[in-house]
């Protein structure tokens, strides 16, 4: 018997009607077991943020038909947000690309022309052909590539060897510079290793949450439902919420703050001021585990170095300087109630209030922020102010003790960063500066030394002024939409891509604003249609297989990077010096010497199996002959078992395949949840207590840094503050939720959410469309005093979901000249009466 | 008595030329889809000289119009007025009152275009039979929705009144419309020549109502010219007007036609070759006779 | 001459009769029509500041001014053959909802008052009300991350409220269960627009429709608390315990407490507190 979905969903409303009335109807049943039984079922994390919520994906004649909740996940137990309730439905947009799309007139390349169909070959003939060309002109930092937090694990592995060995260039990096970049420098700077020390367990074990520029009520919806449990049921526990407008977060808030931007820095002196005042510190943690620093100031705002605002700077980079524990006492006390109040605009009694929790030596405190603190000019600085004050207390490493980054993509640590796509970063915490780091890598990879540039590559927004300036000439864009993400569009993201030196190639399954503006798009595979690997924001690694097949033409990011290869041989990108090294690569392709290099390749072809007997596809080891996944995987995983850093082991592929992620370190097949701290962290020997083994003494950085304003405030002309962001509604750019017609029913176009005063002030009314214009260009919208966002009156907040409304063109491309990372939260615009 | 012309209005043609013979028709149709197309221009091509339908209006946002017999179903509903609709409606009274009260229905009803084409075609294809009603019935069912009104407390009649669903729905464009146009136009085709617009439709009955004091008057001016042809009987939609004027020089009645249900339409004028009628105005009746009532001639 | 003005004047009776009965059937079936149209269907949903039904049917002329001047192309006439007075501006919520213009401007085009034009504040409209029908199938109810109806809610936190409870299910998330507020809602249906249900979970009802009544013999008595802002008879007296030393008991909150808290967590004697971290860690 066949039931059509119509029939189905009928005969489904009958039996609900049926079973509401209490009769059963023969045969409603059966139909559906029969539905239900066609339907394979498997695991798979969802899509979307960072959170790392797994779902089980239902696959029916080579279709992703339904997904439900995995109820044996620990993260999310069942449950999704509303973006993962449509995960099934983000596939199947009705504007899927199929084929290989160049820009040709009369039947060739032209970048002026129109995108017309070509095939595989001819594409990556063009592509060859253009990559070639550049690196003959101006060298390998002529090419590049920007990548994502959302490639899969092996996707970013297999870009970086493409790029930082085969290319020579480091002109390599991922998205979550966008995102993540002042998180990780600041771990770095701290401790000296990466990502969080605690987990997701913390959620449970904290007595008390601070959340700092993290709207997790709408940005990590499960987790958010995580948070509020331990709020309901624990006697005593509360909820303090710092942002420069109040959100849903502040529904659950005991303690709400709303601060004028910035002035976040000042805020957290206070409270490292207020401890030692009160000297509440932890005496003992502090000598043992701390060592009291300083960084340069006044260090300007990664603009180009040509703004006034870059020449006025006095300070450069972030060198730290050992300052003594008074040193440090003095350095904050500068930081009074009265001048923090009267800075920050937050009334002292929450001020103090919030203080009072972080020096109360009996609450443990879980401390949670995203692009509130990332994106932000002194990004850096606002992640290690926040630590300096946990580490004041000794609140760190253990259950419920944590301050805790939380990522935005679904892969923002397992792949930007534990990889190490990033423009100075190499696998396991490696950098490319660090000649040791380098010689280790080269040795994984069998590569001659000195095979990897030693020189940072462009970073994501240097990567843009540079195809402007006509310096990046060959330019790939995988797996993102930078054209609607990256800052100041019209100035700095437009005119690189259209400039007639530059060749853009953009890998995408949509349609997006950034393929718009590129020469040649490359149909691409997404999520299922791929075995893959993310990394969540609690350093746990999940697993999933290849569903079902990508429609029409298109490939993973995976097979793209993969084939590109097989276009170069070694002469035509290293110098003879370098091959003399390594003779027997003489006449060899980058596929041989990256990818066919007897580790990658190490695996041969097999059928890929679940536990229940079902079999799936993989379309990369059809076509490359072995089982290339897993020899990435696996060569991959020597970087964090034996590199120079330690405390970064994964686990067994096929370990993966089988459970719900495992947190690393993983060693001996045991996950681990808060790091540093003996008894949990396998590398601190027993007797040690706490050892923040990734500095060498064993000692984490205080880091005092001050308060410094803005790169752009409001003034009498630009008289707002614009601050972007998401809605839950929306992930990123929307190219992904935008198709799912509920999600956009939901939450159609942005809108400005405007205080009303300020929008009375401007002959505005609720849903008006207004004019919203920066230096930089102007959009229009319609106005929202109403809703989930409620503004205080001088800031307006613009969701940067819509392809129709971009927010990119007002935004500055100022960013944290130590992270790299651009402030989206803050620059000055004025609003008018469209 | 037959006059020799195969159709009415024929000598007239020959006689006077296809413009006067027209003139009037041509010039009610004009008004007539003219007043629907400035209606329509707003929603069609987005300039907005008159919003709402004929219920009530409003013109070049000052000018408000309300239909009066609507307003009174609503008074005797017991709604409390609210001024903006009293305003619209003495407007519209005033109005009517000048040019006579059923000159709403040759003039702006789009049903009449309906009807008149029924009626039309009806003759030309000789249909003979169906109902009979009394012109009467009309004033019951006018009663009735008063009475309806103020019984159930709401407009019933307007649940039905195909006049006002017709013209609402031609502006706001409800396919379903056409089916009430359809029924009307079957209903005078072959059920009852004149049958809506002559026997029963309430609103012009309560516009006939309206009209009993109004000036503008079709008048058999020069009747004695009239040669009997009969064709202003066979195109008139209330045909029981015009005896008394036209014949009435006898008893010293007319020649203005006082009967409130001569629509003004005008048609007579058109079809006479003898140019017997022309428009005037009631104070032009030299041996002016008051109505008493509805007493007409019943045809 | 006689006879035939006998005949006639029969006649003419029995025209009249037949014609008065003829209207009266019409009438009858008619009033009863009126009369069931006033039942409007749960999915039509009048304008704001439309009376109870039977008001509105009373005094809208179906001229549709108000359809003309909204301008979300929110309301619409009702047409022939739909299950209510016909030629009335309505609106179905799960298509276009009403986004509550602050001018409000469908109120202002009326003519007859039917919209009643005291409505000078758009949250005072009662167009209708919110019910979360399907508890079944609201995804929040299962302990997801939905909530769409609340978020969207012109009068958020106060016509849709989140009320947290424990998901035992999953032992550590929260079930954030919305809920709707008669006091605030106004009945735009942008919730019931936005549900992401194939079939919405909450809709707009007539009011009518939607709400009960609480029995006039009973009062909810904190609500008579807050009302009066206070306690309606003799305040209660203070109450003391027998209690161990060191315990303290809180009759209105937490009941029995165990341990006397200080505000500031620690003495005012910094000492206290270096000597105790140390001993601590």
């Amino acid at each position: 018997m066949k039931l059509s979905r119509r029939n189905f969903i009928k005969s489904n409303a009958i039996a609900a009607t049926a079973a509401a009335a209490g009769v059963t109807i023969p045969g409603i049943k059966t139909a559906i077991a029969k539905t239900n039984s066609k339907i394979r079922w498997d695991k798979a994390p969802c899509r979307f943020c960072g959170t790392g919520c797994s779902v089980l994906v239902g696959t029916k004649d080579g279709r992703v038909v339904a997904t439900q909740g995995d109820p044996d996940a620990p993260v999310n137990r069942g449950l999704n947000c509303i973006k993962g309730y449509f995960l099934s439905k983000i596939m199947y947009g009705k504007d899927r690309l199929t084929k290989p799309l160049l820009r040709m007139s009369n039947g060739k390349y032209d970048k002026n022309g129109s995108f017309t169909e070509i095939s595989w070959d001819q594409a990556f003939d063009v592509m060859a052909e253009k990559w070639k060309e550049a690196l003959k002109k101006k060298g390998p930092t002529s090419v590049g590539m920007f990548g994502s937090g959302q490639w899969t694990v092996w996707e970013g592995y297999a870009a970086s060897k493409l790029f930082k060995a085969g290319f020579r260039s480091n002109n390599l990096d991922p998205n979550a510079r966008h995102c993540m970049a002042s998180a990780v420098g600041a771990f770095m700077r701290g401790f000296g290793s990466d990502e969080p020390m605690g987990c997701y367990d913390d959620l449970e074990h904290a007595d008390a949450f601070v959340l700092w520029g993290a709207n997790m009520a709408e940005m990590h919806p499960i987790l958010w439902s995580r948070l509020s449990d331990t709020r309901l049921t624990k006697e005593g526990s509360e909820v303090h919420v710092l942002s420069t407008f109040e959100h849903r977060c502040f529904d659950l808030a005991d303690n709400g703050m709303i601060f004028v931007p910035q002035t976040d820095l000042a805020i957290l002196n206070y409270i490292a001021n207020y401890i030692i005042q009160n000297k509440a510190y932890n005496q003992k943690f502090i000598d043992k585990n701390v060592n009291f620093t300083k960084t340069v100031t006044d260090i300007g705002y990664g603009l180009r170095p040509e703004h006034p605002l870059e020449k006025k700077k006095t300070g450069t980079g972030g060198k730290l300087t050992k300052i003594s524990f008074d040193e440090y006492a003095m350095s904050v006390s500068k930081y009074t109630l009265e001048y923090t109040a009267e800075l920050s605009g937050v009334p002292k009694e929450n001020l103090l209030r919030l203080a009072k929790l972080y020096a109360d030596p009996d609450k443990k405190i879980s401390s949670y922020w995203t692009m509130g603190f990332n994106q932000h000019t002194r990004g850096v600085w606002a992640n290690g102010l926040l630590y300096n004050v946990h580490l004041l207390m000794g609140k760190i490493s253990e259950p419920g003790n944590s301050p805790f980054s939380l990522t935005g993509q679904p892969s923002a640590c397992g792949t930007a960063r534990e990889v190490g796509t990033f423009a100075h970063r190499l696998p396991a915490d490696l950098v490319v500066k660090n000649k040791a780091h380098r010689d280790f890598s080269e040795k994984v990879w069998q590569l001659p030394e000195g095979t990897i540039p030693a020189k940072p590559g462009y970073h994501a927004v240097l990567q843009n002024r540079m195809l402007k300036d006509g310096k990046l000439n060959a330019y790939w864009v995988m797996c993102n939409n930078n054209m609607q993400a990256a800052p100041n569009m019209n100035e700095e993201g437009l005119p690189g891509y259209r400039n007639p030196e530059n060749f853009i190639v953009v890998s995408d399954p949509y349609p997006t604003v950034t393929a718009q503006a590129a020469d040649l798009i490359l149909p691409t595979a997404m999520w299922t249609e791929k075995e893959g690997a993310y990394g969540n924001a609690e350093r746990r690694t999940q697993f999933w297989r290849e569903q079902v097949s990508a429609p029409g033409e298109s490939k993973s990011d995976l097979w793209q990077l993969v084939e590109f290869s097989k276009r170069f041989k070694v002469e035509e990108v290293w110098p003879a010096e370098l091959i003399a090294k390594k003779p027997e690569y003489k006449g060899k392709t980058l596929f041989d010497i990256l990818y066919r290099n007897g580790e990658v390749d190490k695996y041969p072809k097999q059928t890929v199996t679940d536990s229940d007997g079902n079999t799936y596809g993989n379309h990369e080891m059809e076509d490359f002959g072995f089982y290339l996944q897993k020899g990435l995987y696996e060569e991959y995983r020597i970087f964090g078992i034996k590199g120079p850093k330690k405390g970064h082991d994964l686990g067994e592929f096929d370990t993966y395949h089988k459970v719900r992620g495992l947190r690393w370190p993983v060693v001996n097949g045991k996950e681990t949840l808060w790091r540093y701290r003996e008894g949990y962290d396998p590398f601190v020997k027993k007797g040690e207590g706490v050892q923040f083994y990734g500095k060498p003494d064993g000692k984490a950085n205080i880091i005092f840094a001050p308060f410094e304003p803005a790169a752009e405030s409001p003034d009498g002309v630009y008289d707002l503050w614009l601050s972007t962001g998401r809605v839950l509604e929306h992930w990123h750019s929307g190219s992904m939720t935008r198709r799912v017609p509920e999600l956009y029913r939901a939450f159609p176009d942005a809108v400005m959410f405007m205080h009303p005063n300020d929008a009375k002030k401007r002959g505005l009314r609720r849903g008006m469309t207004a004019k919203v214009s920066s230096r930089r260009g102007d959009i229009t919208l319609r106005v929202e005093t109403r809703g989930r966002n409620r503004t205080p009156e001088g800031l307006v907040f613009i969701p940067w979901f819509d392809a129709g409304r971009l927010v990119n063109k007002l935004t500055l491309d100022a960013t944290d000249p130590l992270s790299k990372e651009t402030d989206y939260k803050k620059c000055a615009v004025k609003v008018e009466k469209a | 008595m037959m006059s020799v012309s195969t159709y009415p209005g024929r000598t007239a043609l020959l006689e006077k030329g296809w413009f006067s013979a027209y003139k009037w028709l041509l010039l009610r149709r004009i008004t007539q889809i003219g007043i629907l197309a400035i209606f329509l221009l707003g929603p069609w091509v987005g300039i907005w000289i008159v919003k709402g339908n004929l219920a009530s209006s409003l013109t070049l946002d000052v000018l408000p119009l309300t239909d009066p017999y609507l307003l009174l179903q609503s008074f005797l509903a017991g709604h409390v007025l609210e001024s903006t609709a009293v305003i619209g409606a003495i407007i519209v009274i005033a109005f009517y009152l000048l040019v006579g009260g059923r000159a709403y229905c040759s003039w702006v009803c789009p049903i009449n275009i309906v009807t008149d084409t029924a009626g039309f075609l009806r003759d030309r294809l000789h249909l003979k039979g169906g109902t009979h009603f009394s012109r009467q019935v009309r004033y019951w069912i006018l009663g009735m929705s008063l009475v309806l009104s103020v019984v159930t407390g709401t407009m019933a009649w307007e649940l039905i009144n195909p006049v006002s669903l017709v013209q609402r729905g031609i502006i706001f464009g409800m396919a379903s419309t056409w089916f009430i146009v359809a029924a009307i136009f079957m209903f005078d085709l072959f059920i009852s020549r004149q049958g809506w617009c002559g026997h029963l439709c309430p609103v012009g009955a309560f516009y006939s109502i309206l009209g009993i004091p109004s000036s503008v008057r079709v008048s058999a001016v020069n009747r004695s010219n009239c040669d009997d042809c009969m064709d202003c009987f066979m195109v008139c939609p209330e045909k029981q007007v015009i005896r008394p004027a036209l014949k009435g020089e006898a008893d010293n009645i007319g020649p203005v036609i006082m009967s409130p249900n001569c629509t003004n339409c005008g048609r007579c004028i058109d079809v006479c070759a003898k140019e017997v009628f022309k428009f005037s105005l009631r104070f032009k009746n030299s041996n002016h006779v008051p109505m008493v009532g509805n007493k007409e001639v019943r045809s | 001459m006689i006879q035939g003005k006998r005949s006639s004047r029969r006649q003419f009776l029995a025209d009249s009769a037949r014609t008065a009965s003829g209207v009266a059937l019409l009438a009858l079936g008619l009033g009863f029509y009126a009369k069931q149209v006033q039942s409007l269907p749960a999915t039509a949903i009048r304008p704001p500041g439309a009376g109870g039904e039977k008001d509105f049917l009373s005094s809208c002329v179906r001229c549709g001014l108000c359809v003309r001047d909204c301008p979300y192309d929110t309301l619409k006439l009702s047409q022939p053959g739909d299950a209510f007075a016909v030629g009335t501006p309505y609106f179905e919520a799960r298509t276009i909802p009403c986004e509550m213009c602050e001018d409000i401007p469908c109120v202002k085009a009326c003519p007859t008052n039917a919209l009643d034009k005291s409505l000078d504040n758009i949250d005072d409209a009662r167009m209708g009300l919110a019910v979360l029908l399907d508890q079944e199938n609201c995804l929040n109810f299962q302990g997801l991350r939905c909530d769409v109806c609340y978020r969207v809610c012109p009068l958020i936190d106060k016509a849709i409220s989140l009320d947290l409870q424990h998901n035992r299910r999953s032992g550590k998330h929260t079930l954030f269960i919305p809920v709707v507020h008669s006091d605030f809602c106004t009945g735009c249906g942008k919730c019931e627009q936005a549900c992401v249900l194939e079939e919405a979970a909450i809709k707009v009802l007539p009011t009518h429709l939607a709400k009960g009544q609480l029995g006039k013999h009973y009062r909810l008595g904190w609500e008579e608390k807050r009302k009066a802002g206070g306690s309606l008879v003799t305040p209660d007296e203070q109450h003391k315990y027998n209690l161990p030393e060191g315990m303290d008991y809180d009759y209105e909150g937490q009941g029995l407490i165990k341990e006397k808290k200080d505000n500031v967590p620690f003495s005012s004697n910094p000492l206290d507190s270096l000597n105790r971290n140390a001993e601590q860690r």
